[in-house]
């Protein structure tokens, strides 16, 4: 087993792939720099992350797999799930060697995990778009915080880029500490800088915006039948993990 | 101010709320000229402590109404307060709601205050108004209001992407006993002009690609479960009516909540049919997308659907000829048929095994109920399972305790 250490970029971990079979490394166990303890014994290769090599191999698995097959393999990768990269190292291997589509070959371990991969994240992805709560600050700008399970933000960009085209917003998300920003032009990627974090967060906000907020509250209370009851189905579509985002669940 | 508007929406959502449909999907309007929203998938935005999808801003235009329906919290002779909103507040609320991300759009309904094109007109007034002055391309969805003119049916189409109207009793005589105001016909009437309207539109669009698109997401109604007495088999029957004939996109099914001490109905207090409608739902599913026929589900000499078991497994349990289904050969629409596989299973099935012959393993990896599918499949380690009767196979079923939905039900079983 030989260790191979990358950046924990997309291109790097591309480039990881290219170089493994440039070096016939014959047992890799692709690795983020920085994430695990290296392996004293077997000997580490790292990975310079290189556009070029990366761009090869990328070529060559779009002409291999459908269009979906190869966001499915983005997807899996933005989710930093443990062994991940090993699985879509094999999952690519499988793919370059094989004469055929192998997209949907759910009777292969691999494939079967970067679909389901793609598919939590997507669960992630939608999650996102729905409860994200914008709150609207004095300067105009609609402005949420979150923490989601995932590196979702580049998935959901077009979303809301799309949704929200005459109001600027910005969407943080406080566990990788970056955010996206809509200008009305473009979205770009965004760091802040919270040392000065100001607390008295009522002073930014737009005037209407605790009147709205109240009036959802009110909305939301009346539209449910007590009758109907059923507090577990209630937490299996919104789990607990999420309420500290909605509104809607906020303390009057 | 704000204490007005309050209490209006606290009024006008409660009255709202019977209405249990909350889609916004099956519209696919495009954002334009950079204004605000779209409406594509769909999105809930939360769920109410009941489970129930938000997804629109459901309200009632006004509580006021001339008509007296017995099963209506709005009816005339209930003593409440009755309010209205103006056609600016609710178009401030849905845009604000929209812009903070909680709904998908608006979905208006109205008690009838003066007469129906009255009412109408003003519903139509608050969609033109979200569309022209707002650019607003989110999700509307209009109460089409039975007698209002063809006029206001045609300009309502033009500016929501989905309207209905309820028929709430599955039958003419329901509704002659609850709803003494009310023609079954007259509410048949605005659902024929729309459908004609929208395949007319349809054509049209087809000629000229510049020709507006009318109600993008169809139509829809809903039928009340419980307040009166039909069977199973009369709903379905006419769910299948309205998906066939008026070529509606969904038919919801409202278990009864019980609100008035009128003794036409059950009485306050009376359990809501939470299973029978969740069993109506799923039949609904089985027409829809499993491509059952109606009478494959249900028939006249047994006219109510099973209570303990989902209608896919009662179906197969009394086709048991048709199985065992060989997992490895057999048709897509036949794998889709087996209970504890779904569509989605079904056609991860159809792909996988172009590259290998599945055994049990490999479907337990792609996530079918092999619990409930091994009595039903052949694979390629499992030739055949014993060969047991329905009944034994429903009794090994149920005593998994594995009904889908049992466990949060189980506070109203006991009162059954
Ligand atoms: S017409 Fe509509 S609002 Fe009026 S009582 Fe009947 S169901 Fe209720």
């Amino acid at each position: 087993m030989q260790t191979v250490l990358y950046d924990a970029s997309f291109e790097g971990f591309f480039t990881a792939v290219f170089e493994i079979y440039e070096y016939r490394i014959s047992q890799p166990d692709i690795q983020r720099e920085g994430a695990a303890a290296v392996s004293l014994f077997g000997n580490t290769h790292t990975v310079h992350t290189d556009r070029n090599k990366a761009g090869r191999v990328i070529k060559k698995l779009q002409e291999k797999l459908y269009e979906d097959a190869f966001r499915q393999l983005y997807w899996s990768f933005l989710s930093a799930q443990p062994g991940i990269e090993n699985t879509l190292f094999r999952y690519t291997r499988y793919a370059l060697s094989s004469s055929q589509q192998i997209t949907t070959d759910y009777s292969n371990a691999d494939v079967l995990t970067i679909q389901q991969t793609a598919k939590k994240m997507g669960r992630e992805k939608h999650r996102m778009e729905a409860f994200i709560r914008f709150q609207q600050t004095k300067d105009g700008l609609y402005y949420a915080v979150v923490s989601p399970d995932f590196n979702v933000l580049p998935l959901i960009s077009r979303h809301f880029e799309e949704r929200y085209a005459d109001q600027r917003w910005l969407i943080y998300d406080t566990t990788r500490k970056y955010g996206i920003f809509y200008d009305l032009n473009t979205v770009s990627e965004v760091s802040i800088d919270f040392t000065t974090s100001p607390q008295d967060t009522a002073a930014i906000y737009d005037e209407k915006e605790a009147l709205y907020q109240s009036l959802w509250q009110t909305y939301f209370n009346s539209t449910n039948i007590t009758a109907r009851k059923n507090m577990p189905l209630h937490i299996r579509h919104m789990p607990r993990r999420y309420w500290k985002y909605l509104t809607e669940k906020k303390p009057y | 101010m704000s204490e007005r508007i309050r209490e209006k929406l606290t009024l006008l959502a409660d009255a709202a709320k019977y209405d249990v449909s909350c889609a916004s999907s099956g519209s696919d309007r495009k954002n334009e000229n950079k204004g605000l929203g779209n409406a594509s998938n769909g999105i809930c935005h939360a769920y109410t402590e009941d489970g129930r999808c938000v997804s629109l801003l459901k309200i009632l235009l006004s509580n006021f109404c001339i008509y007296d329906c017995a099963y209506c919290i709005s009816r005339k002779s209930n003593d409440i307060k009755r309010v209205a909103f103006t056609v600016q507040e609710v178009v401030d609320l849905t845009i604000n709601f929209y812009r903070r991300n909680y709904i998908e759009g608006l979905f208006l309904s109205s008690g009838i205050f003066k007469n129906p094109d009255y009412t109408m007109e003003r519903l139509v007034l608050v969609a033109k108004k979200l569309r022209t002055e707002h650019n607003f391309h989110g999700y509307i969805h209009l109460k089409t209001i039975p007698g209002a003119s063809d006029e206001l049916m045609q300009a309502a189409a033009l500016y929501a992407d989905r309207l209905s109207v309820n028929v709430e009793m599955p039958t003419k005589e329901s509704l002659r006993l609850l709803a003494p105001d009310k023609d079954r016909d007259d509410m048949l009437k605005p659902m024929q002009y729309i459908d004609k309207a929208l395949i007319q539109n349809q054509e049209e669009k087809k000629q000229f690609k510049q020709a507006p698109t009318l109600a993008p997401a169809g139509q829809s109604t809903q039928m009340v479960i419980g307040a009166s007495p039909e069977t199973d088999f009369q709903v379905l029957y006419m769910s299948d009516y309205f998906y066939r004939k008026m070529h509606l996109r969904r038919v919801y099914y409202s278990g009864y909540v019980p609100i008035s001490y009128d003794n036409r109905l059950p009485a306050i207090g009376t359990p809501v049919p939470i299973i029978r409608e969740n069993r109506l739902y799923q039949a609904d599913w089985l027409m829809r997308f499993y491509h059952f026929k109606v009478h494959e589900i249900i028939t006249p000499d047994a006219p109510l659907l099973d209570m303990q078991i989902d209608p896919k497994l009662a179906w197969a349990l009394r086709n048991l000829h048709l199985f065992p289904i060989d997992i490895n050969t057999a048709d897509y629409h036949l794998i889709m048929r087996i209970p504890g596989i779904g569509l989605q299973s079904a056609q991860k099935i159809c792909e996988a095994r172009k590259f290998s012959r599945l055994n049990m393993h490999h479907l337990q990896q792609i996530g079918i109920a092999i619990n409930r599918a091994r009595y039903f499949i052949t694979t390629s380690d499992v030739k055949m399972v014993k060969d047991y009767q329905a009944d034994q196979i429903k009794e090994f079923i149920l005593n998994e305790g594995k009904s889908k939905y049992a466990p949060n039900f189980s506070q109203q079983l006991k009162l059954f």
